[in-house]
């Protein structure tokens, strides 16, 4: 575990305010590749404006964030054109929101939905595009079947890993999810945390996973950071950060959990 | 109408909408804003093209205005009727005689030559606006040649029905560059806009816009490898020429399921008929079938 | 046969005989003259200005005489007309303050000074049909003002705006006025286009948009400040003169909404502002332009836009109603060509169909 390799994401001192208020201040931290970091705290801690900054959705005040393009050769995202930004957004990158509809287009049938990057960039073959879409139907866990089928037909479970699919049918190195089982059925968030874990690991993912829920960060992340008030108060391995909480909010944080 | 200047628009007027087509034949493909005037005719019914028109118009041209194809339907001779009056230019139904052809929804059966233009009048030209609403995100879009999305209509399109089932306003990539509306044509028309000897402008008076396809450009509609684009197919010949190679109009010719197949090019289909080729169903043809008589 | 479904030169010609025989109708009814219409329909006067943008009564009557009571195609008519007149300068911003009222409401204040003015206003009619206008009527005439010097108006939100509990106007920079007839529009729009493109908006499109905010798409909590009817001064710059000449005056309506707060830690909160201003005695459309006005600054405040009349693309792009009568009446014009297309592909995949399903097609 300790031979250096060299970061996928690199945050450095990372600031946004929203009037005098910080939604994230100083914020620093690197991201190997295939390392999943969990970003957890309260609801208004700063998580999703930190996720934001992280995937060029939104520019910081102060700081930067670099993207290794390639192993070794970091770029600043902030010194890439818009037309990078958006190829690396739709290839070599996928962001998963907790809600489905804004990252599915649900009036485009399932394979269409996971065809789109691939007539992205470039893939004209129709049969192709159809049974790739099919082939990753399955591996999501919805019958291949259903192919033609639009996102208004499925249920909140599957529209989820349809958008799942939808974002690593290009083979991406990164992948942002936003409370990616917010609002499920805590039976199909249980199925939906099993297929993401497995996904992760077959496919070498790196994923930066904003959650609220230290029972889904537990579950996927190795490495934590525990924001408050847009600052990151608390970070180490998972486990011993669950286990061993330093900072009182990590301490109250953890016990709400077990009382729940 | 001496109180109106040649071709009713005023010289800046002209001089800005020159400027603009200039700079879509250097884009091709490209859409170009440009102030469109309000015309004395309604939004919809042809001003972006009467504004092309009237801005290249000079007072040698020949003008011939088609719609549908034909000369002679009533927005055609009524456009027609508008030049003839505040340009005082020659106007012909002959393709081969026109200098500026102005259209609506069909490019002419005779080929063009280099000294041709072709207007076409340009209901909606952007061809992402109905996958995406957003102006300011189709623009970006067509900056970053983003056009996964394009394709992603053909691909539900075949998934749904089996065919790309866009037959009029068939998208196409223009220079390899652009993606570009030709104008509510029908997809029977593709093939002759690519390579054209012709300058073809477009121009959308509702919606501001101006593109251009300048001549020779590579024109290519859109498809899948395994899916390849197809124009529409007729399986009856012209009832009055006898044409197995024109687009033709469906004309309902009784109340009890009586229909015949023509031309939608007037012009080709009455020279057809002058050079002596005689349809099934024309009158001068030996007479099978009495009802095609007028 | 074939020529039947072809127009032609004689038929248009016809057809256009017979809308001026149905213009005029009967001829032994009295001929209506622009004179009439512009003093006795003068609010529909009013509306051909506004939305063709451009003052000119006299026209705008002619231009409603011509459409036969059609205030859209009159609006046409004037608009078409005034694309085409020359450009010889620009007027100076008009002072509505400095206007000789005639009417002037506020509904946040009972009394102010200079008055509450009702002037000329359904407001407190019973919509009750009245049968002796059958007849000619001899009108008594008006009751005068007790008062003949006028009193000094200062406009409501001055009046507000003195104890910096609204937002101030924004500082005239000098900065050209974007003017959409001689560029296209462009998204985002700054707010000078905005109200460009709403004063010359359709009517019934903006009061629509201006009720559903208060219906809660897009809510903005207004209160009448003031709407204000009267003369105002038109005055332009003249080369070689010391002064600016005055060209006359012009009836407008202005209505100023005064909105929902807005503040911040470091700012303390005030009024917000909605602005609607139109030619002639128009008030619902003023006041409906100053409600879409202020929804459409949404992004200003960083309120959420969840209303279409907070939508800067759809409202700006639908406003107006020479652009929408066109694309909508076109679908009158003949799209054969198109239609036969789409039939050959319908024949086809029904083929496919019954080919596949033969059972399907009894």
């Amino acid at each position: 575990m300790n031979t250096p390799t060299t970061p996928l994401l690199k945050a450095s001192g990372l600031c946004k305010f929203y009037g005098n208020r910080a939604a994230c201040r100083d914020i620093s931290f690197e991201l190997e590749p295939g390392e999943v970091l969990a970003i957890v705290g309260e609801s208004g801690s700063g998580k999703s404006t930190l996720l934001n900054l992280l995937s060029g959705r939104l520019a910081p005040d102060s700081g930067r964030v670099d993207y290794a393009l390639a192993p070794g050769q970091m770029r600043d995202l902030a010194t890439m054109s818009e037309a990078e930004r958006r190829l690396l957004a739709r290839t070599d990158w996928g962001f998963v929101h907790q809600d489905a509809r804004e990252g599915l287009r649900m009036n485009v049938s399932a394979g269409g939905n996971i065809g789109e990057r691939l007539m992205g960039i470039g893939n004209r073959h129709f049969g192709n595009i159809r049974e790739t879409a099919q082939v990753w139907l399955s591996r999501v866990e919805i019958d291949p079947a259903r192919v033609d089928e639009r996102p208004t037909a499925f249920s909140g479970g599957m529209r989820q890993r349809l958008q799942i699919a939808r974002n690593l049918v290009t083979n991406p190195r990164l992948v942002f999810m936003d409370e990616p089982t917010g609002g499920l059925d805590v039976s199909v968030q249980a199925r939906l945390l099993d297929m993401i874990r497995a996904l992760v690991a077959e496919m070498g993912l790196a994923v930066v996973l904003v959650t609220h829920d230290l029972a889904v960060a537990r579950l996927l992340s190795q490495r934590i950071l525990v924001m408050k008030q847009g600052e990151v108060i608390e970070s180490g391995l998972t486990d011993r950060v669950l286990d061993d909480p330093q900072a009182p909010y990590t301490q109250l944080l953890v016990s709400s959990v077990l009382a729940a | 109408m001496s109180a109106y200047n040649f071709a009713y628009l005023d010289e800046q007027t002209k001089r800005m909408i020159r400027r603009a087509i200039l700079k879509a034949i250097a884009v091709p493909g490209y859409q170009v804003p440009f102030a469109s005037r309000e015309m004395p005719m309604p939004y919809g019914w042809g001003t972006g093209g009467v504004q092309v028109t009237a801005s290249i118009l000079g007072p040698d041209d020949v003008l011939k205005v088609i719609d549908q194809g034909a000369d002679d339907t009533t927005n055609a001779v009524s456009i027609r009727a508008f030049f003839a009056k505040t340009a005082g230019v020659k106007t012909t139904t002959a393709t081969t005689e026109a200098t500026v052809i102005q259209t609506r929804h069909r490019f002419p059966e005779t080929n063009l030559g280099a000294h041709q233009v072709l207007v076409y009048q340009v209901p909606i030209p952007e061809p992402l606006r109905f996958l995406e609403p957003r102006e300011t995100e189709t623009r970006t879009l067509h900056a970053l040649a983003e056009y996964g999305l394009m394709h992603v209509k053909l691909y539900e399109d075949i998934a749904r029905h089996g065919h790309i089932a866009t037959t009029y306003a068939y998208p196409v990539s223009v220079n390899g560059r652009y993606v570009m509306d030709p104008s509510p044509i029908p997809k029977y028309d593709n093939p002759r806009l690519d390579d054209c000897e012709a300058l073809q402008l477009f121009g959308a008076g509702r919606e501001k816009r101006i593109y251009a396809i300048p001549p020779h450009t590579k024109v290519v509609s859109l498809d899948f490898e395994d899916h390849p684009f197809e124009p529409t197919k007729f399986e009856h010949p012209c009832a009055l020429c006898g044409s197995t190679m024109s687009y033709l109009d469906e004309v309902v010719t009784d109340d009890a399921g009586g229909r015949m197949f023509v031309c939608s090019d007037t012009d080709y289909c009455e020279t057809r008929q002058r050079e002596g080729h005689i349809g099934h169903l024309n009158a001068a043809a030996p007479q099978t079938c009495p009802e095609a008589a007028e | 046969m074939y020529v039947a479904v072809k127009g032609g030169e004689r038929a248009i010609e016809n057809a256009h005989r017979l809308l001026a025989d149905k213009r005029r109708g009967p001829r032994d009814v009295p001929e209506l003259t622009p004179a009439q219409i512009d003093e006795q329909l003068s609010l529909a006067v009013d509306r051909v200005m506004s939305e063709g943008s451009l003052y000119d009564r006299a026209l705008a009557a002619l231009a409603i005489k011509q459409a036969r009571g059609d205030l859209i195609e009159a609006i046409f008519l004037v608009r078409a007309y005034r694309t085409t007149l020359p450009r010889f300068g620009y007027s100076h911003p008009l002072d509505t303050g400095a206007m000789q009222v005639r009417r002037r409401i506020s509904a946040t204040y009972k009394d102010l000074p200079g008055g509450q003015v009702l002037g000329p206003t359904f407001d407190y009619t019973h919509r009750l049909i009245d049968f002796s206008l059958m007849e000619q009527d001899a009108v008594p005439a008006p009751a005068t003002a007790p008062h003949a010097a006028q009193t000094a108006m200062p406009r409501v939100a001055d009046i507000i705006g003195s104890g910096d509990m609204i937002e101030a106007s924004p500082p005239d920079e000098g900065a050209p006025v974007s003017d959409l007839t001689r560029d296209p529009l462009a998204f985002p729009a700054p707010r000078d286009l905005c109200l460009q493109n709403l004063a010359r908006g359709d009517e019934g499109f903006l009061l629509a948009l201006g009720y559903s905010t208060q219906r809660g798409y897009g809510r903005n909590h207004p209160f009448v400040g003031e709407i204000r009817l009267g003369e105002v001064q038109v005055e332009v710059e003249v080369e070689g003169l010391p002064f600016a000449a005055p060209l006359g005056a012009v009836t407008l309506t202005e209505c100023q909404m005064v909105n929902q707060f807005v503040g911040s830690k470091t700012e303390a909160p005030k009024f917000t502002r909605g602005y609607g201003l139109s030619f002639g005695q128009c008030e619902r459309r003023a006041m409906s332009m100053a409600l879409v006005d202020r929804a459409l600054r949404a992004g200003e405040f960083e309120e959420e836009r969840k209303g279409p009349a907070q939508d800067e693309e759809f409202v700006l792009s639908h406003s107006d109603n020479v652009q929408a009568t066109g694309f909508v009446e076109h679908l009158k014009l003949p799209h054969y060509v198109d239609f036969q297309a789409e039939l050959a592909l319908l024949r086809e995949m029904r083929g496919e169909n019954h080919a596949s399903h033969p059972e399907a097609a009894e």
